[in-house]
């Protein structure tokens, strides 16, 4: 399938979700539905570095919050509509990415890990001591009940779900170029061996840099309208560690190599969580997050999308075997 | 000048008392990570779990936390002994460590977390010695033993896994198994069974630091989350798998969180140490102490 | 991968299914006048507040019993619809969502604390409920909601409530303060207060010597102590939470520290794990305190209620004391009841026209609410702790351990200076 076909399809798949929760007439949909499809698009972009490179980025609640903290900053200097706010955010992040992959070059493996984490650090202390974002006070951004399109009042909780539906797709479809183009072949030759890459000519410098300036990017464009959703924005809460955590769980339960595996695993775990919160609603629910990252590690090593492709595979494997002997002399 | 000096020294001497204990925090992970190459983020979470079991026996039996988790060290080990177990046979037999077992870590991180939250329930706990509400003062120089016995407790420590991985066979082996695993079979040792008892001893100290920290600060079970960063940061600082270097790391972590604290205000503390790190793995990867 | 999507896109059986189960989830059936009154809110009971959010939920359940022994609200029972947010403020849109969307509750209150209560209030405000609030400061500043109501007694300007009981009692020091420290934490409380702090002092004329804040995971207070030592300060105004106030008190009396009045907003001296802990060497610091056993702290009500919290509270895991967060939580719930039955009605509207024009007595006296939905003056009370003697759990539950200073209708005493570090 060509990506502007993939796009189209996936854009038609989006109205019939937003469709369906104006058919539901419920708001809760549209906020749990929001969350969701934040965690697609931050799961996306942390696997562009983490599942198609292998570097293991442990900051991405900072990219997230960068992201709404620019929004922050547009919100008191001149408000934006959100589309605009979200490709700002997105330019940030993504410069923020860019930085990290330049501070980072030499690092590999374990060591690229923790310098996210210290760059996490870092920039949060940052925010926390800058006053025109509220600073650790927190930063109030009120937003309207409705927003007035052409004339339409619409909720503006659907406006955002709206976009976050259509930013999901967006995020879904370059994921996909990405991993089907060379940069996509670059990338795995990185994953698979840096030094053999680099020895062939692979230039893994600049691949890296690419993979982190995007994948900053997006997960950026994920938190701006972020500010708007919460209302009251925290330096806590923006670098919150669930972001970090579900940014990483989420691919691996769904599966690393791929786009579908991210969408699968922030799916799956994202709907669990809100579930759980609104159905358990104890500390239990933190605990099945808990069993269920650890059991899955241990149980699917590549995630949904492991197990999809073993299930499938032994067929697979049958026909080839078939057609081999078939086409033998 | 004079009022500078005395807070330049104090603030020094505060940081290596402070520098003491986040070395027993972090002497399991270069253990675990520096080591063994396991990337054992839910450390602190063990390490709260040690907080919680001196606690208990602090408060049903009366004895000193320290020893507490002295007396609940063999329980820790075999503790660590079967995690690794599991994540050598779901993981690193497959050669697929690296991102799984990051994420295997993360649950254990929550499910730590939870069941003592579903044990203790979420009120903060601490514990009574007498040594907690005295303090030594020499001149200008104040020294708690609140933060002078962790200190010291976490030199032993140090010091005596030093001792341990230098001296023993089993030690020499421990780090034997961080150059090159294969040729430990030539001596008739399983790598395996060697890794089990370093990871074993790597979670054991966790016992210790646990009761450290309570005797510093009261313990609630999320309290273990500030930690990761630190924890981590100062094993790189360290250059991985050096024990001595880790200690140092510690204390200039110490220093530098300190120093800052005294002088340019605490609420910068964090960005010091973590952009120290940041600048440390750019230009030097292998760490301060690294080879 | 092209199948996967086609099958990820073709409605098939499942898909329905699984819509299906999807419509479940979110729907829900009309009320009925016989159903129970249901009153919605999220609570933390894990995380970081789940101390406080625990205690909380015991003081509503205990209400909730007594209302409903009683025949409940408008003849009909009272049934409390709540979900752990887990501390953690990303969770409340959602919830609050469910609650009126889905749950289809009657009445709303809030979460425990501000940055949890702010994330809701645009909701609130969208779907024009009524909205109780549970010891949050300056959330309504932003948002000036008319049904907004805030049950913890901070008065219209509440940022400024416990620095200004603070300095009030500094003025009362012969000869008068010249300097002052000001020591906040990084968090919304801490900054909230040392902004206001500092604000007052100036206004008073004192010199700010020592203004920094410090971040949550600070373990080691002493080289801030230090440097507050350092600058000599008349005043140390403090406000931190839980745990630093314990590496501050301990660092104050490890590094001797000397001044003539230290305290003000601790968060922590409220409860009785960190009392017992610190024990005498809280002896002379200022907190402050919503409800204590004093003689001129008398409520009809209030001493059975915290003695009937205490004896639940017992193996619960949450403050044996409940002086502070329990009597509020229950008395936010009998304001509602009281409106609720005044109205006649659960019109959002009319009930909060109902709570803004009517008094309200409850176990922590009479509650008249201002315009801006907080109490109508603030009523905290500046203790001193004095006579404390080891680190028993009991001698809190007597009047001996508090001084109060502030208020003059409440004052059992005058303030002791200096500040003796042991």
């Amino acid at each position: 399938m060509k990506s502007p076909v993939f796009f189209l399809v996936w854009i038609v798949v989006a109205a019939i979700v937003f469709a369906f929760g104006l058919y539901l007439k419920n708001d809760y949909f549209f906020f749990a539905g929001y969350t969701v499809l934040q965690y697609v698009v931050l799961a996306t972009g942390w696997n562009i570095l983490g599942g198609y490179t292998g570097y293991v980025n442990f900051g991405s609640a900072a990219f997230f919050a960068m992201g709404a903290y620019a929004s922050v900053v547009m919100h008191k200097v001149a408000p934006l509509p959100v589309p605009l706010l979200i490709i700002i955010g997105g330019i940030v992040s993504g410069l923020v990415g860019l930085g990290m992959g330049y501070l980072t070059l030499r690092l590999r493996g374990a060591f690229f890990a923790i310098a996210t984490l210290a760059l996490a650090v870092v920039l949060q202390t940052l925010i926390v001591n800058w006053d025109f974002v509220g600073g650790s006070r927190g930063a109030y951004i009120i937003r309207p009940n409705t927003l007035d399109i052409a004339g339409l009042q619409i909720p503006y909780i659907e406006y955002l779900f709206a976009l976050m539906l259509i930013l999901a797709v967006c995020a879904l479809t370059v994921a996909r170029i990405v991993e089907r183009s060379r940069l996509g072949f670059g990338f795995a030759t990185i994953r698979d061996d840096e030094v053999a890459a680099e020895a062939c000519g692979v230039p893994t410098l600049r691949l890296k840099l690419m993979a982190t300036t995007l994948s900053g990017a997006l997960m950026g464009m994920a938190g701006a309208p972020f500010p708007y959703y919460i209302g009251y924005l925290q330096p806590s809460s923006a670098f919150g560690l669930e972001y970090a955590v579900n940014s990483i769980a989420m691919p691996m339960i769904g599966g690393t190599t791929s786009w579908v595996g991210p969408l699968i695993g922030a799916i799956v775990l994202g709907t669990l969580q809100q579930v759980a919160t609104v159905t358990i609603s104890s500390a239990v629910n933190l605990l099945i997050v808990g069993l269920l990252l650890t059991g899955f590690v241990i149980i699917a090593p590549n995630g949904i999308l492991g197990l999809i492709h073993k299930f499938r595979g032994q067929s697979d494997a049958d026909k080839v075997g078939r057609r081999v002997i078939r086409e033998t002399p | 000048m004079g009022v500078t000096t005395d807070l330049f020294i104090n603030a020094i001497i505060a940081g290596i008392l402070l520098g003491g204990f986040y070395a027993a925090v972090t002497i399991g992970i270069s253990i675990s990570f520096g080591i063994l190459d396991i990337v054992n983020i839910a450390h602190p979470a063990f390490v709260i779990l040690g907080s919680y079991i001196a606690y208990l026996l602090n408060v049903s039996l009366g004895i000193d936390p320290i020893l507490a988790s002295v007396v609940a060290l063999p329980a820790f080990f075999a503790l660590g002994m079967a995690v690794y177990q599991l994540y050598y046979s779901s993981f690193e037999k497959f050669g697929q460590e690296a991102l799984r077992g990051l994420a295997f870590f993360f649950g254990l991180l929550f499910i730590t977390e939870v069941v003592l939250i579903l044990a203790f329930g979420v009120d903060y706990r601490y514990v009574h010695t007498p040594y907690i509400d005295t303090t030594l003062h020499f001149g200008f120089v104040d020294i708690p033993l609140r933060m002078l016995v962790p200190c010291v407790v976490a030199l032993l420590l140090v010091v005596g896994l030093i001792i341990y991985l230098g001296r023993t066979f089993t030690g020499r082996a421990i780090m034997a198994v961080a150059q090159d695993q294969h040729a430990l079979k030539f001596v008739s040792a399983d790598p395996i069974k060697i890794k089990r008892i370093a990871f074993g001893i790597s979670i054991a100290t966790a016992s210790i630091a646990g009761a450290l920290l309570i005797v510093i600060q009261p313990v609630e079970p999320s309290v273990g989350r500030e930690y990761i960063g630190r924890v981590f940061a100062i094993c790189v600082l360290g250059g991985m798998q050096s024990l001595p270097g880790t200690l140092i790391g510690a204390m200039l972590l110490g220093i530098m969180e300190s120093l800052t604290a005294t002088f340019y205000g605490p609420s910068w503390a964090p960005a010091v140490a973590f952009g120290f790190l940041l600048l440390t793995l750019a230009f030097r990867p292998q760490g301060l102490f690294g080879r | 991968m092209n199948g996967m999507v086609q099958t990820l896109v073709r409605p098939t059986r499942r898909a329905l299914l699984a819509a299906a189960a999807a419509v479940a989830l979110f729907a829900s059936g009309p009320a009925h006048a016989a159903d129970p009154i249901k009153i919605g809110f999220s609570m933390a009971l894990s995380g970081g507040l789940a101390a406080n959010g625990k205690a909380a939920l015991l003081a509503m359940q205990m209400w909730q019993e007594k209302v409903n022994a009683a025949g409940g609200l408008l003849g009909r029972q009272v049934q409390l619809v709540h979900y752990d947010d887990q501390s953690n403020p990303n969770t409340v849109p959602g919830i609050y969502t469910k609650l009126i969307d889905v749950d289809k509750v009657d009445l709303l209150v809030s979460p425990y604390g501000t940055n949890l209560m702010a994330p809701a209030m645009p909701i609130v405000m969208q779907k024009g409920f009524t909205y109780m609030g549970l010891f949050g400061v300056g959330v309504n500043d932003q948002f000036n909601y008319d049904r907004y109501f805030q049950i913890m007694p901070m008065g219209p300007k509440s940022a400024e409530t416990i620095p200004d009981a603070f300095f009030a009692v500094a003025k009362t020091l012969n000869p008068a303060p010249k300097s002052v420290a000001i020591v906040g934490a990084d968090a919304e409380f801490g900054k909230v207060n040392a902004d206001s702090a500092r604000k007052i002092a100036k206004a008073m004329g004192l010199k700010i010597v020592y203004d920094r804040s410090y971040p949550p995971s600070t373990v080691d207070f002493a080289p801030i102590v230090r440097a507050v030592q350092a600058s000599q300060p008349d005043l140390v105004f403090l406000a931190s939470y839980p745990t630093d106030t314990v590496g501050i008190t301990r660092s104050i009396h490890e590094i001797g520290l000397k001044t003539r009045l230290i305290g003000g907003g601790p968060v922590g001296l409220q409860f009785a794990a960190i009392k017992t802990q610190l024990g005498p060497l809280i002896n002379n610091m200022l907190g402050y305190e919503l409800y204590v056993p004093a003689p001129t702290v008398k409520f009809p009500g209030i001493e059975e209620f915290v003695a009937a919290y205490q004896a639940k509270a017992v193996g619960q895991g949450v403050d044996p004391l409940g002086l502070y967060v329990p009597p509020f939580i229950y008395a936010a719930m009998e304001v509602m009841g009281q409106a609720v039955t005044k109205t006649g009605s659960l019109d959002q509207k009319a009930l909060a026209k109902t709570l803004h024009d009517n008094t309200f007595s409850t176990v922590v006296g009479d509650v008249k609410f201002a315009p801006n939905g907080e109490w109508e003056k603030p009523r905290v009370l500046m203790v001193q702790y004095r006579n404390i003697t080891g680190n028993g759990l009991d001698q809190f539950r007597k009047p001996d351990p508090y001084v109060i200073l502030y208020p003059p209708q409440f004052k059992t005493g005058d303030v002791k200076e200096p500040f003796q570090s042991k």
